[in-house]
């Protein structure tokens, strides 16, 4: 006889019980649990690394938390690095050299990527998913390849002053100058632009700009009185994925910009593999993240206030 | 000189009266598809004009393509003498109440009903005072803060009656205007915008498929189908003289009888029908030939329904035996059985209390049904 027992029955009863009514928060713990290992931990360490003194050992900086002889703790920890950051004139320019270009970048990312993300939302239900598909395919090649492709157009040889000469003209230099990194970025970032704000002008109701051209507004003045405000999430969204990213961009201003375009992904990058200067690099991180963060946050609190009001 | 009243309420019967709103031979083609299929219509000013018919029947292209959301694939609409083909929406003297109110979601009710006046360029000071006095008729100045999303359905749709109204356009255009909203909201609505109609003096048009609101609304209705106008008049014309079994059918209900003309005299006709075998006597002439095929339709309220023979003649009257009852209190809806299978449908007003629960006619009762010779109208088509 292998019937379950009542103690088993009752266990049985009671485990599904707890699923039935917690599931919503065991299906949280996943989320939330990644969160945890894969971004407050390494932040933390970052944090704590931009607190620590570089020294010539391995790791290359002083632990925070060290046992003197007498089983006494001491916990190290030096605002240096910050200070540092502040009085050296290089990291004050490269911060704000990287958010103009990023800026910059982002508002060329929504003049090209709003008339698309128009135009797709606007086309016949089979040239839409085709035309969404162009703007997707991209992202089957190598990100990186695809720079070097742009490295190649770019150069004094390459394709653009191929034309340019064909033409007759003096050929221009474009690589590794700020020209190229705009180039690159804008490339790059403008199908993050697009989707957001496809998604969100998917939703939006037609009728409405209708409704303003029979209440007199000429197509102009309905664009900026109706369609602007009521795609303002979507442009929200997708200047924050480019502006996010782009701020941090390495890649691009490396292989673009050569030596020529100053971005903290750059000096991120010499700080930790060529002086390697650990807390400090690590300091330009937080840095950096603070920058990005703040702003949002602010943002997200006045919108959420304009949604309670 | 003074008019005659009958031509200042019924302008279309007036011959020298000039249409405000003049549509020659208009057509819409989407692909292959006709919406609107050559149709002619005048509407005079002052009017309260119902397009009716079921969906697809072209109303809704009509009416968007008078308010210029639909270019015309030939003919013309002209609007107060102006021809109408190639003005934008944004310049027509035109207002329309969308179906599905399309408010802007990210303004006030202010803000909404402001939005018109604010792109004429109108002083600050006057669109206030208008949208304040627009808000006062259709009682919502308590709401003018509100957004959209934080009113009732009801609410809405007067704000997007303020919203057309507040331009005083020359004509108002509904799609639907009552379509949304619930029984009671209905009727009430129904005669707050025929009093607003009243007031304003604008020129309503108005799209539904819903023959009730349209009766009751209408100084005329044009019932379509198929992108055509199956017919134009009042709504006691359409409802007492349709000319085809379509709009006899689609404005309340019809009994059908097929038949042939037996005798067409210069004041009456008369139709016979084998199945059920009856003889009609009309008493208006129609000028078909005897032996024409012909329908004949009668109202279930214009047949009154009794035990007994009345024994006047053979004509106009018919045995059959009652089959269902429908008692709605005031009235009584019987479906009696005539002739081999042909059900015939009879509304009689209770007018008297019976004397116990047992109804004077009941279920299986052989019953005689009898109408006047000026009941009946006689269809070819």
């Amino acid at each position: 006889m292998n019937e379950p027992s009542e103690v088993e029955k009752s266990r049985s009863a009671k485990l599904s019980r707890i699923l039935q009514t917690n599931w919503r928060r065991l299906v949280l713990v996943i989320p939330y649990s990644w969160l945890l290992i894969f971004f407050f931990a390494p932040f933390f360490i970052v944090l704590k690394i931009s607190l620590a003194e570089t020294v010539i050992s391995s790791p290359p900086f002083t632990p925070m938390i060290d046992w003197v002889n007498d089983g006494v703790m001491q916990i190290r920890i030096v605002t240096s690095n910050f200070a540092y950051l502040w009085e050296d004139d290089l990291y004050v320019i490269t911060y704000l050299n990287s958010l103009k270009i990023s800026t910059v970048s982002t508002m060329l990312c929504l003049l090209i990527g709003y008339p698309i993300a128009y135009a797709i939302v606007r086309s016949s239900h089979t040239t839409k998913h085709v035309l969404l598909m162009l703007i997707i395919l991209p992202f089957w090649t190598s990100f990186l390849l695809r720079v070097y492709a742009w490295m190649g157009i770019l150069a004094d040889q390459g394709l653009i002053n191929d034309i340019i000469k064909w033409f007759g003209f003096e050929p221009v230099r474009l690589l590794y100058t700020q020209t190229a990194v705009y180039i690159g970025i804008v490339y790059t970032y403008v199908p993050f632009m697009i989707l957001p704000l496809y998604a969100n002008m998917e939703k939006l109701d037609w009728t409405l700009l209708e409704a303003a051209a029979d209440l007199g507004a000429k197509p102009m003045t309905t664009f900026f009185t109706v369609t602007l405000p009521l795609t303002a999430p979507g442009i929200i969204a997708g200047s924050l994925l480019v502006f996010i990213p782009a701020t941090g961009e390495y890649v691009i201003p490396d292989l673009l910009g050569g030596g020529n375009v100053l971005m903290i992904g750059r000096v991120l990058y010499n700080e930790f593999n060529s002086n390697i200067d650990w807390p400090v690099a690590s300091a330009v991180a937080i840095a950096l993240l603070l920058l990005l963060v703040l702003p949002m946050m602010l943002y997200q609190h006045i919108q959420s206030r304009e949604v309670e009001s | 000189m003074t008019q005659p009243v009958a031509y200042q309420d019924r302008p279309w019967t007036d011959p020298e009266a000039e249409p405000f709103i003049k549509v020659q031979g208009v057509s819409k083609l989407f692909g292959d598809f006709t919406a609107v299929d050559n149709v002619d219509l005048e509407i005079y000013k002052g009017e309260l004009f119902s397009l009716l018919g079921g969906s697809g029947c072209g109303k809704t292209t009509l009416l968007r393509m008078l308010a210029g959301f639909e270019s015309l694939s030939s003919g013309s609409i002209v609007i107060d003498g102006a021809n109408m083909n190639n003005v934008p929406p944004y310049e027509r003297p035109v207002n329309m109440m969308f179906q599905s109110y399309a408010l802007f979601p990210h303004m006030t009710v202010e803000g909404n009903v402001a939005y018109g006046l604010r792109r004429d360029g109108v002083p600050k000071s006057e669109i206030e005072q208008r949208v304040a006095d627009m808000l006062a008729m259709v009682e919502l100045t308590r709401f003018r803060k509100r957004k959209p999303h934080q009113l009732s359905g009801g609410q809405r749709q007067r704000v997007a009656l303020a919203r057309s109204l507040v331009k005083q356009p020359k004509v108002l255009l509904l799609d639907e205007p009552l379509g949304a909203l619930d029984k009671r909201l209905r009727d009430q609505t129904q005669f707050e915008l025929m009093n607003i109609q009243d007031k304003l003096g604008i020129t309503f048009v108005v799209v539904t498929h819903d023959q009730e609101e349209a009766m009751t609304l209408s100084t005329r209705i044009a019932v379509m189908d198929a992108g055509r106008f199956m017919q134009i008049g009042t709504p006691t014309e359409i409802y007492e003289f349709p000319v085809s079994r379509l709009v006899a059918d689609f404005i309340g209900n019809a009994n059908m009888f097929q038949g042939r003309i037996h005798e067409n005299g210069p004041d009456h006709v008369i139709v016979h029908s084998k199945e059920p075998d009856c003889e009609f006597y009309i008493d208006h002439g129609v000028s078909i030939t005897e032996g024409t095929r012909v329908w004949v339709a009668l109202r279930p309220e214009k047949i009154r329904i009794s035990k007994q023979a009345t024994g006047e003649g053979t004509s106009n009257s018919i045995k059959g035996m009652v089959q269902e009852i429908g008692y709605l209190g005031g009235l009584s809806t019987y479906r009696v059985l005539v002739g081999d299978g042909q059900i015939v449908e009879v509304t009689s007003p209770n007018q008297s209390r019976p004397r116990d629960s047992n109804p004077p006619i009941d279920w299986d009762d052989d019953v005689v049904l009898s109408w006047e010779p000026s009941s009946s109208v006689v269809l070819t088509k």
